[in-house]
């Protein structure tokens, strides 16, 4: 119990009680749920994390391509990095924006929460566990896709000979990266604008306009 | 008992907004007390400081002097999880924009504040139908606002206010997006309940109809209370000042 409620009116000071906390479990299911009702916009915001990850996975898995040697070889070598790192910007920005723009538009629905009784903890626990399941499902469906394109054009080119050695633990690690990155950015992008709404007091959460 | 008799009271409140170089005290020391039952009203003009006077009085934002007591609680002094508590519990809200959630059904919607009080989903529904039955939406428990109209979306942001037995309604405009007829029938409700739940209820309004309902009307001017008045006066007033139809 914090301190004391000080009355000036000389009445004995009643108390207030504390909120109680939310079991994770309700989190849960809340984040489901509004995953679920808001479906088509959900797919929109994961279609952009899946589009980030998959254009980024698709460069990634040139790699699983031995190359050869020579100075030709370092050449490509190189447009590969290059061309990793710029599809790791592009998917930066992408996720970023479509998070930021599905966290942004719900600013109005935090402040009518924590006018409902909604404890700020509670609420960056709801867009935490929804943020983490987009990011999970739209990174994997999109390093699949990303992959999957990759393989199959230099299947058609080269023949099954192109692959390299590491081929299957190659794309298992890329697997991983591709879904760590993908989850990370999206966790990046939608925590703190949430949070933030989330700490105001009520009244600013509510006359955030988009 | 004395503690009982107020349910609000607030104290040489100041609230300050600063725009660059501008200062504006849109609250400048507003001492108000309000008994535990009162159906009362906020008027004043546009921009008279009505919301931030709601907002201070709901806990939705701190004000910069002065304090407000809820139940002789100091707001001031609570922490994060007592005044979600207070929010939860002792105050419901009602906007002029409804701010339900919109994709959650009308009975979502008001069963919202008995999930954050931790009440087991079985009593929550029991709950959000009992009330929306006495709004008189007990037929629109599955539509989502978008497939309501202004004035059944207010009833659910009514029932939504009622949720878990607050002592204290508060209003900003409930009336202000609302046609004339619609925004009667609101008013209507909002006396009733009063009424039978012995529920406070606090309206910010410029809506003349509310006089007639209202225990008591605060004019507040500028950020500063111009004159209270109770009901009984101010008709006279009026009848005088706005001519017949302000009498409804
Ligand atoms: N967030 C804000 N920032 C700056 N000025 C504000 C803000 N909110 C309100 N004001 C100003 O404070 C005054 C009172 O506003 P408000 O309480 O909204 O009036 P009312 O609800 O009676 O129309 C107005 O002059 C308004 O412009
Ligand atoms: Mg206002």
């Amino acid at each position: 119990m914090s301190a004391e409620p000080i009355s000036q009116f000389g009445q004995s000071p009643m108390r207030v009680q504390k909120q109680i906390q939310l079991p994770f479990s309700k989190a849960w299911q809340i984040s489901v749920r509004s995953i679920r009702i808001r479906l088509a916009r959900s797919i929109i915001t994961a279609g952009g994390i899946f589009l980030g990850i998959a254009f980024y996975s698709s460069v990634r898995a040139s790699s699983l391509f031995p190359i050869g040697e020579g100075p030709e070889a370092i050449a490509e070598a190189n447009r590969q990095t290059w061309l990793a790192v710029m599809a790791l910007l592009v998917c930066f920005v992408g996720i970023m924006n479509s998070m930021l723009m599905s966290v942004t538009e719900r600013f109005k629905e935090i402040g009518t929460m924590k006018c409902l009784g909604a404890l700020d903890s509670f609420i960056v626990k709801l867009f935490f566990i929804e943020a983490s399941l987009m990011g999970v499902v739209a990174s994997i469906a999109g390093w699949f896709a990303g992959w999957l394109i990759t393989v199959t054009i230099r299947l058609f080119t080269d023949g099954v000979r192109a692959f390299g050695p590491n081929f299957l633990t190659g794309s298992l690690i890329q697997m991983v990266t591709a879904v760590g990155i993908g989850t990370l950015i999206t966790l990046v992008a939608a925590i703190p604008p949430a949070s933030r709404v989330a700490r105001m007091p009520p009244a600013a959460a509510l006359r955030s306009e988009i | 008992m004395a503690a009982n008799e107020y349910v609000v009271r607030t104290k040489g409140l100041v609230k300050i907004y600063t725009m660059g170089d501008e200062v504006l005290r849109a609250l400048n020391g507003v001492d108000l007390d309000i008994r535990r039952g009162e159906y009362i009203s906020i008027m004043g003009p546009s921009g008279s400081g009505k919301s931030t006077l709601f907002n201070a009085i709901g806990g939705l934002d701190r004000p910069d002097e002065g304090s407000v007591f809820i139940n002789d609680v100091d707001m001031a002094q609570l922490d994060a999880r007592e005044l979600a508590y207070l929010r939860c519990h002792t105050i419901g809200y009602i906007f002029q924009s409804f701010n339900l959630i919109p994709v959650m059904t009308a009975l979502e919607n008001v069963m919202l504040p008995t999930v954050f009080a931790g009440t087991p989903t079985d009593e929550g529904i029991e709950r959000a139908i009992e009330l929306l039955n006495i709004v008189g939406l007990g037929h629109r428990l599955h539509h989502r606002p978008a497939q309501l109209s202004g004035g059944q979306q207010q009833r659910v942001a009514i029932a939504r206010a009622l949720a878990n037995h607050p002592s204290i309604i508060l209003a900003d405009e409930p009336t202000g997006n609302l046609d004339l007829k619609t925004g009667e029938e609101i008013i209507a409700l909002l006396r009733r309940l009063n009424k039978e739940q012995g529920v406070t209820v606090i309206s910010a309004t410029h809506d003349l109809k509310m006089v007639d309902v209202s225990d008591r009307i605060v004019w507040i001017r500028d950020g500063k209370i111009a004159k209270i008045e109770e009901r009984a006066d101010v008709e006279i007033n009026i009848g005088q000042m706005e001519g017949e139809e302000a009498l409804v």
